[in-house]
């Protein structure tokens, strides 16, 4: 038996409540320290590591973003997308490489430490609070701010003005769409400094997915640095100002958004020619 | 007049009393929920946990009595009370730091914490029985009867008499207030809303910046008022003995799980249904009955359809019952 603590396969929901277990209880914390030079916004560069003692997925992968701009990370299923944006965030475990915000190393930070820091993250699956109104995931968003939420809640409902007709309805029985604009919303209440995206686009209409391209872009003006996962390579490209394209957790090209959509190579194996 | 009659009886005999029960197993049942929707187990403790609560509620109404303190005609329990939820708040927030803290940063899954509260149930078992003793104790005082039976025999002319135990009065109040409490505290307060994102998405939470072992430890401070509140009127409304209340676990869980665990709501409704079935399968119709029906209809037997002493059956039946047909429970349980 090589974990005593695992279930050995229970499944009985009368005694145990279901569901996936934590994948950020535990994380390591650590204390941030200066990082050598001047380098973009927030960057994870270098990263190499897997999930615990597993294979590494990373290798030697740099992601970054710069204020006021739009980064994006596309590259095939299984390339290691989201694991690069969850290594900077601290949900793996990274045997290299470094993570930096704002002039600081904050590798060894937790997650929940790197949200006090003003990153806001909103994960792919499981990112609202299903039993919870709107205004609720919102306010919830809002928990380590001690000052006056309502200025902020009113953007949040400015800028998703869905959400403010459904405040007092529970998260849980909106529409995808909804539901990924109440995801966002949430992540935007903290305030952040740059916001994280893990594929914010994933199982909606191609009419919510423009719109909420819309509003990301929206997001991004007001100077908020964006870092986004995306399947939707092309039309992530059109609206990103660096682009990376990730091949089996390494760096296969990265330049601009224009750069990458003009370039042959990544137009043939990624966007379909 | 005969059908006033049955109905006076069977207030009597069933609805006041099964009324009463059901709102103590309502408040055990929503501490078992609590635990269950927010530290994802069934905690099999919490029976101990009630009998320590009213174990050490007992000790400082017999300090108050020995010191002249009295409530004048409530239960000088009801003063003892406070003190009891500390104590118990403090025994369960110690095995939490040297217990269940331990399997929470081995990120044991939800079923070893079930297994572990066994051990905490056998712990606090025999602490109960070092602490208080084996027998049963009397510790209700005041007055007894609101109405009791012979005045109300007197003022209505009725052959039935209806009682009213001021307990049974204490129970439904105090109840009814730590339900509303709750239920303003989860809803309305910050903290409160914490512990329901938690219990939602846990991952969620930690990432809005809630603080996973303050959350924990709130609940388990909840957990302890309930407990001691459902074990002290339990115990003020028939009598306190350490073993019944680890049988009492059966038709806690039963109510948890028919209302649907993890839901508050649903662990009232269940309380209510569990408390009624069992008074009304172990209750002798035979004097109902004799009031309604005619004569020639009257049963001769006592018309029981169980002896007391199965009432735990019927509440295993209905868990049986429920699990099978409507796993959710009545109420959607969050999961089940």
């Amino acid at each position: 038996m090589s974990d005593p603590y695992s279930g050995r396969g229970n499944n009985d929901a009368s005694i145990a409540k279901p569901g996936p277990r934590s994948e950020l209880a535990g994380a390591a914390d650590g204390t941030a320290k200066p990082a050598p030079g001047a380098g973009p916004f927030l960057s994870g560069a270098g990263m190499t590591g897997g999930y615990g003692k597993g294979p590494d997925i990373l290798h030697d992968c740099t992601i970054a973003v710069d204020r006021g701009e739009i980064a994006v990370i596309v590259g095939p299923n299984g390339a290691g997308k989201s694991t690069a944006m969850k290594a900077i965030f601290g949900m793996l475990d990274l045997r290299g490489g470094h993570v930096s915000l704002n002039g600081e190393d904050i590798t060894a930070l937790s997650p929940q430490n790197k949200v006090r820091r003003g990153m806001g993250f909103v994960p792919q699956n499981r990112n609202i609070f299903p039993s919870m109104t709107v205004e609720e995931n919102l306010e919830m968003g809002a928990f380590i701010r001690e000052d006056d939420i309502d200025a902020t809640m009113e953007q949040v409902f400015d800028l998703f003005p869905i959400l403010r007709d459904k405040r007092d309805q529970a998260a849980g029985e909106l529409s995808g769409g909804q539901r990924q604009q109440v995801a966002v919303g949430r992540a935007l209440m903290t305030r952040p400094k740059v916001l994280m995206l893990d594929e914010p686009t994933a199982g909606v209409s191609p009419i919510v997915m423009d719109e909420l391209f819309d509003r990301i872009i929206e997001v991004a003006r007001t100077g908020l640095p964006v870092m986004m996962v995306e399947q939707n390579a092309r039309q992530a490209l059109e609206i990103a100002d660096h682009g990376f394209v990730l091949v089996q957790g390494r760096n296969a090209h990265t330049g601009t958004g224009k750069d990458l959509l003009a370039d042959a190579e990544v137009r043939q194996s990624f966007l379909g020619g | 007049m005969d059908l006033i009659n049955a109905i006076v009886a069977l207030l009597n005999f069933v609805l006041i009393p099964a009324t009463a029960y059901g709102a103590q197993l309502a408040l055990g049942a929503l501490g078992v929920t609590l635990i269950y929707g927010i530290l994802r187990f069934s905690n099999f403790a919490h029976g101990d946990t009630m009998a320590f609560g009213t174990t050490i509620t007992i000790l400082f109404t017999w300090l108050f009595q020995s010191m002249g303190i009295s409530f004048g005609p409530l239960p000088t329990a009801l003063i003892a009370l406070p003190f009891g939820i500390a104590g118990c708040a403090l025994l369960l927030l110690m095995t939490d730091r040297v217990v269940f803290r331990f399997y929470r940063a081995q990120k044991a899954v939800p079923v070893i914490l079930v297994i572990v509260s066994m051990g905490v149930m056998f712990v606090y078992n025999g602490l109960v029985r070092f602490i208080i003793g084996v027998d049963t104790q009397r510790f209700a005082d005041g007055e007894r009867f609101i109405i009791s039976a012979r005045d109300f025999k007197e003022m209505t002319g009725l052959d039935e008499g209806l009682a009213l135990k001021s307990t049974q009065a204490i129970t439904l109040v105090v109840a009814a207030v730590a339900v509303a409490l709750l239920f303003w505290f989860l809803n309305r307060t910050r903290t409160g809303k914490s512990m329901r994102a938690f219990s939602d998405n846990e991952d969620l939470a930690l990432l809005s910046g809630i603080n996973p072992e303050r959350v924990v430890m709130v609940t388990w401070l909840i957990v302890a008022a309930l407990a001691t509140i459902a074990g002290t009127l339990y115990g003020l409304d028939k009598s306190f003995k350490p073993f019944t209340y680890f049988q009492l676990l059966l038709p806690i869980f039963a109510s948890a799980i028919v209302g649907g665990l993890g839901s508050p709501v649903g662990a009232i409704a269940g309380g209510f249904v569990i408390a009624y079935s069992e008074v009304m399968i172990t209750y002798a119709w035979k004097k109902v009955a004799g009031y309604v029906l005619p004569e020639s209809l009257a049963p001769d037997s006592l018309a029981q359809l169980l002896s007391t002493d199965y009432k735990f059956a019927v509440s295993f039946a209905i868990l049986v019952v429920v699990l099978l047909f409507k796993p959710t429970g009545l109420f959607k349980g969050k999961s089940v």
